[in-house]
């Protein structure tokens, strides 16, 4: 079969690799509809994200068809169903999974033992996202083999477009945990770092959950544009103090919420602190650029909530704690639980509230993903959200 | 729209050419960085100049640490710029230490020839790793019309105000705001 595979920093290429076949009674394996390049997969292309090797496959946000199923699956599962594939792998009979806190299953990891050493204690197994989780092909692929097939997906039913549904896999999910674990007040201004695919379904969540403003950052003009078509008043930070312009939208006060949905590559030139960041990255002392979190923990308002999606590797350097301890803020983070959310995400899209669709900016066959890949990352073209289609040929834009 | 804003990337690849130029200059820098270390006679008696020898030593050093840089870096366009910084230091050593006699004047005219053109390579290539990164230059689209909201973005605000806030996300009560109009009561 045809499949993105890492060959190296900035090296994807689309491969023939081996059909993914049935290793276990628990597994299942889908014939991939649709998937889609996230924006943590830019961690691994930009190999900031320690633990891959080449020759892996990527992608962690994939819909199908089951064409095949392990006797242990067949209790949840037949041939036919359509499905979602959560980015999470669960086994749903660990303490944690019982408890809903699917992205720390116990159970899933087969590299249980390297995660351990990097993070203490191990967290779940993970599609395409280094061998830290697991070390499990992804599903930018024609086929995607699925261990703990019988908890991991998402039934969805048919008529309705993959576009629609897709994004239950990750994105859609992380927006709204960023967003609920901040537990939005009709009184709350949420601010929000970031307007790429996880900032976009953030900000749609804080607006359905009820917040009084929602406030938006980034710099770029087209995700600005569509982050004000959501309900966001926005901050373009090169043209404005992030810190002022916040404290003029507040009283004086600072946001109740804020939340990172950028992660480890802040714009490199976009602050001082980022070019600090940037050339210790260059010389391996820190892995990561926290000038968000830095920022978020200093214009927060006391006793506020730090909500982070956003996605963190390793070690960060000049975190003003003092300002958290000082101020009484709550931080909540972590890999979503994405099975937590998706019954209700799902009876939300099917009764309109909302369509994740909209952030697709570019659709275009599996073969174009690796220079989908750059063009993503380089945010040219106005590209948001990619979505690739095994199995097709030709122009599919959006 | 799309023939109006270029893609970057070759095709089938995810890598576009300017980042194949870019890590041939890595590979360049390191080669000569080596030469500058190991021969830096030989390479001065090129050059046309005298007594420059740790110089070209240090310079070896350089360029071995700015090669070394660009092939590891996923954004090599800052090492592309140092290559450049790293040029003109080349091109005014040289050019403060030309030969008056007419061999080595020669030597020295088509070094700085060469460096000239190696500095307008690592130009092009610097400038053209800048293009591809988007900014207010480049954003060409505007998605105005994309809310997601397909009721509308005035039924949607708060249409999940009644979403139950699982027990271990929820904000502790002392630390909800104060609601006066409930009569102090916290929201």
């Amino acid at each position: 079969m045809k499949a993105l595979v890492w060959h190296g920093t900035t090296d994807i290429r689309c491969d023939s690799v081996p059909d993914p076949r049935i290793e276990h009674e628990r597994d299942a394996i889908i014939k991939v509809t649709s998937c889609a390049i996230c924006g943590s997969d830019l961690h691994l292309y930009d190999h900031f994200m320690p633990g891959m090797k080449s020759g892996d496959v990527m992608g962690h946000e994939t819909m199908g068809e089951v064409v095949e199923v392990g006797p242990a699956a067949r209790k949840s599962l037949k041939v036919g169903d359509r499905v979602v594939i959560p980015f999470t792998i669960i086994c749903g009979e660990c303490d944690q999974c019982k408890r809903g806190n699917f992205s720390v299953c116990e159970t899933t990891n087969r590299n249980k033992g390297l995660a351990d050493k990097a993070f203490g204690h191990t967290t779940a197994g993970l599609f395409g996202y280094t061998h830290l989780t697991g070390g499990y092909p992804g599903g930018q692929a024609e086929y995607l083999r699925v261990p703990f097939a019988d908890t991991t997906h998402i039934k969805v039913p048919d008529g309705i477009p993959d576009e629609k549904l897709l994004f239950l896999s990750d994105i859609f999910p992380t927006g709204w945990q960023a967003a609920v674990q901040c537990d939005i007040q009709p009184t709350d201004t949420v601010a929000i770092w970031g307007c790429g695919p996880v900032g976009q379904m953030t900000i749609r969540s804080a607006v359905l959950l009820g917040a009084r403003q929602v406030i938006a950052i980034d710099r770029l003009p087209e995700r600005l544009s569509m982050a004000k078509a959501g309900g966001a008043i926005t901050i373009n930070f090169e043209e404005e103090s992030v810190v002022e312009r916040l404290n003029e939208l507040t009283g004086g006060k600072g946001p109740e919420k804020c939340i990172d949905a950028v992660g480890l590559e802040a714009h490199a030139t976009g602050s001082v602190d980022s070019m600090y960041d940037r050339a210790k990255q260059a010389m391996m002392l820190e892995t990561d650029r926290p000038h968000v979190l830095r920022e978020m923990m200093y214009v927060c308002r006391p006793a506020g909530v730090l909500s982070i999606p956003g996605v963190y590797g390793g070690l960060l350097d000049k975190i003003p704690l003092g300002a958290v301890m000082n101020k009484g803020l709550t931080i909540r983070t972590g890999q979503t639980h994405v099975n937590r959310w998706t019954d209700d995400l799902l009876n939300r899209v099917l009764e309109n509230q909302i369509d994740p669709s909209f952030v697709i900016t570019h659709t275009e066959p599996l073969e174009s993903g690796p220079e989908m890949y750059k063009t993503f990352r380089d945010k040219q073209d106005g590209c948001i959200k990619v979505v690739l289609k095994p199995g097709t040929n030709g122009g599919l834009h959006a | 729209m799309h023939d109006v804003v270029r893609r970057t990337a070759l095709s089938g690849r995810s890598q576009s050419s300017h980042d194949k130029v870019a890590r041939g200059l890595g590979y360049f820098s390191i080669a000569l960085g080596v030469a500058e270390l190991v021969a830096p006679g030989a390479i001065c008696r090129a050059a046309g100049v005298r007594g420059l020898e740790p110089v070209v030593r240090g310079y070896g050093a350089r360029e071995i640490a700015t090669g070394v840089a660009i092939l590891n870096s996923h954004d090599p366009e800052p090492w592309i710029w140092a290559r450049v910084a790293g040029d003109l230091a080349d091109v005014a050593t040289v050019a403060a230490g030309v030969q008056q006699d007419n061999q080595s004047r020669s030597r020295s005219a088509v070094t700085l020839a060469t460096l000239a053109a190696v500095t307008l390579v690592d130009l092009a290539c610097a400038n053209g790793l800048n293009s591809e990164k988007g900014s207010r230059k480049t954003a060409r689209r505007d998605y105005a019309g994309r809310s997601g909201f397909p009721q509308g973005l005035r039924a949607a605000r708060g249409a999940a105000r009644d979403f139950k806030v699982p027990d271990d996300m929820k904000t502790p009560e002392l630390l909800r705001p104060w609601d006066e109009a409930k009569g102090g009561r916290r929201t």
